[in-house]
């Protein structure tokens, strides 16, 4: 029975939950985790890396070539005014900002949420002296990090069809990294708030489509609707793609400041978001 | 009888209380686990068993009470306490893309040891689980009772001094549970601490020094299983069952018993001098009788009750 001062002290003194928006709790814990995503990822690597690279490239070859030969050159805005390029390479250093974010989606879904909801690792991972938030966070380095192996083969086969050489590049890998990231970040809030894989289909095709025609990765943001073009350029993919684009044609891109500082606001905002969901989810 | 002073608990819950919206699934619950000592923990499904699991480890917070580990308290050394907690939970989360060997190094590395030191510990890790020969195999190969104790030695990894194990061997065939439990025994003779939960009660019989019973997350006993069934039982128990059997509790037999239950087609007689009884009933040579002492399945279903619930 509840009664009996020494019950109500008791319940006084415990509370309930905490908020789940409270601080992240992030450590060194993260690592064991993330190594073992990519203890399974070392076994499955060349067929996964083929399906990863195989469409990006299909695309790139097919419209790049195919439909460059009809579009010519395509003039982009620069610090030294506008740049007429090839439409291959338009396309390319748009692609690669969309593979990054694929790849990264992707991981931090379907596969994140094998391991959280199907196969019960994370229940598992829990019993062990490692918290939810670590879990999360090691989600969203892993799923940036396979976005980063991703864009590197592409990278590299784009190299290898001479389709830019810029040393800028060097410069490219990075914020593709931070690309993968920011998208992991955001794919995890759905991961928090899927039931099944199904969800995640909508998330694909009304989100992460429109941003790819949104953002300039076909045809330049400025052929929009001034309204839409607006709202357009306030998109993650958006900044990723006004951030790589001047690096393959061995240019700085303009207003870098502000393209990093979207991308930074989305993955923090993001991350915080995902793990108070996820907190909710697992009642922590 | 007094036994010797016992020492600090490994674990201790006071007064936990946990609801979710309006149903109380564990109410005002308290107890300790000694070291060296098998507790279990018993209770029909939905009594609160595997939520209070969760609290030990800090996965679900109370509403209410404490929970002390190791001298460390819940949640704030959550951490702490499970880096000297081993667990196996009701459902396997083996990691089916890895070995045997693999699933234990990813695990061992979640507690912060080296590569090197697991590796030491393999073999015998395996060995323990009887699996020496599936060193290479992965969970999928595996069949039940061999996942378990992959499980198991998982959980012994980290070489904890306290195992929380929630139903080990439900779903097991029996030859798998009686090489668990002979696990369970070996564990237990090196010292270790369990807390048990089970729905088998020769399982708690065998294996639990100390018996805690739930229902509806309510503690409804508390004690050593003989001195349990002694303290709410009958010594003796004759079933009685076949055509007309459950005409005999409302005949002139039921005298000859402290206590008459019926339950499906069998008519249960609890008494504490079987011998008048089992005379009585040779005047019903078509029924099947079963004479023999009270166990843990009567002492439970006499504090639970011998209805099927609708949420079982």
């Amino acid at each position: 029975m509840k009664t009996g001062a020494d019950h109500a002290l008791s319940t006084r003194a415990s509370g309930t939950n905490p908020s789940p928006w409270r601080a992240p709790r992030l450590s060194w814990r993260f690592w064991p985790v993330f190594l073992r995503n990519l203890l399974v990822w070392r076994k499955l690597a060349i067929p996964s890396l083929v399906g990863n690279i195989a469409e990006p490239l299909m695309w790139l070859v097919a419209f790049g070539y195919g439909m460059g030969a009809l579009v010519g050159k395509i003039t982009v805005a620069g610090p030294d005014g506008p740049t007429a390029v090839p439409y291959i390479l338009f396309l390319a250093s748009g692609s690669v900002c969309m593979s990054a974010m694929q790849a990264a989606s992707f991981e931090a879904l379907y596969s994140a949420f094998s391991r959280m909801h199907v196969q019960k690792t994370w229940d598992g991972i829990m019993n062990a002296p490692v918290g939810l938030d670590d879990i999360v966070l090691a989600e969203m380095l892993w799923a940036a990090f396979k976005s980063l192996f991703t864009v590197t083969a592409i990278l590299g086969v784009m190299l290898a069809l001479n389709i830019s050489h810029s040393p800028k590049l060097l410069v490219a890998w990075p914020i593709l990294l931070g690309v993968g990231i920011t998208f992991s970040c955001i794919a995890l809030i759905f991961n928090a708030l899927a039931q099944g894989y199904d969800f995640f289909t909508y998330y694909f095709t009304l989100f992460l489509t429109p941003m790819m025609f949104l953002s300039g990765v076909f045809f330049p943001l400025e052929q929009l609707p001034h309204a839409v073009h607006v709202v357009a350029d306030w998109l993650p993919l958006s900044s990723a793609v006004q951030l790589v684009r001047p690096l393959f044609m061995d240019q700085w891109p303009q207003d870098a400041l502000r393209h990093l500082a979207v991308l930074a606001a989305y993955a923090v905002v993001s991350f915080w978001i995902a793990l108070a969901l996820t907190r909710k989810r697992f009642r922590l | 009888m007094h036994p010797p002073p016992t020492p600090a608990p490994l674990l201790r819950a006071s007064h936990l209380v946990k609801r979710y919206g309006d149903t109380e699934v564990v109410s005002d619950l308290s107890f300790e686990i000694a070291p060296g000592e098998c507790l279990g923990v018993i209770g029909p499904n939905g009594a609160g068993k595997t939520t209070t699991i969760r609290m030990c480890l800090g996965l679900t917070t109370p509403d209410a009470g404490h929970i002390h580990g190791m001298g460390l308290q819940m949640p704030q050394d959550a951490l702490a306490i499970k880096a000297q907690l081993g667990v196996v939970s009701q459902m396997d989360t083996l990691d089916p893309d890895f070995t045997c060997a693999e699933n234990l190094l990813v695990y061992g590395r979640y507690f912060g040891l080296k590569d090197a030191e697991i590796r030491a510990r393999t073999p015998d890790l395996l060995e323990f689980a009887s699996l020496t020969s599936k060193a290479q195999a992965r969970p999928g190969e595996l069949s039940g009772g061999m996942k378990r104790r992959l499980s198991l030695a998982r959980a012994l990894v980290n070489d904890p001094r306290l195992l929380l194990l929630d139903e080990p061997t439900t779903g097991l065939d029996p030859q798998a549970r009686h090489l668990m439990w002979e696990r369970l025994q070996l564990l237990l003779q090196q010292g270790k601490s369990i807390l048990l939960t089970t729905h088998f009660m020769d399982e708690a019989e065998r294996l639990c020094d100390r018996l805690l019973v739930l229902d509806h997350g309510r503690k409804i006993a508390e004690g050593r299983p003989r001195d349990l069934i002694a303290q709410h039982l009958e010594p003796d128990v004759v079933e009685v069952y076949g055509v007309g059997a459950l005409a005999l509790q409302d005949s002139p037999l039921r005298a000859l018993a402290a206590r008459v239950e019926v339950s499906g087609e069998t008519v249960f007689f609890y008494t504490a001098n079987a011998a008048a009884l089992l005379q009585a009933l040779q005047a019903h040579p078509q029924l099947r009788t079963l004479h023999r002492p009270a166990n843990l399945e009567d002492l439970f279903l006499k504090l639970t009750g011998r209805q099927i619930r609708e949420e079982a």
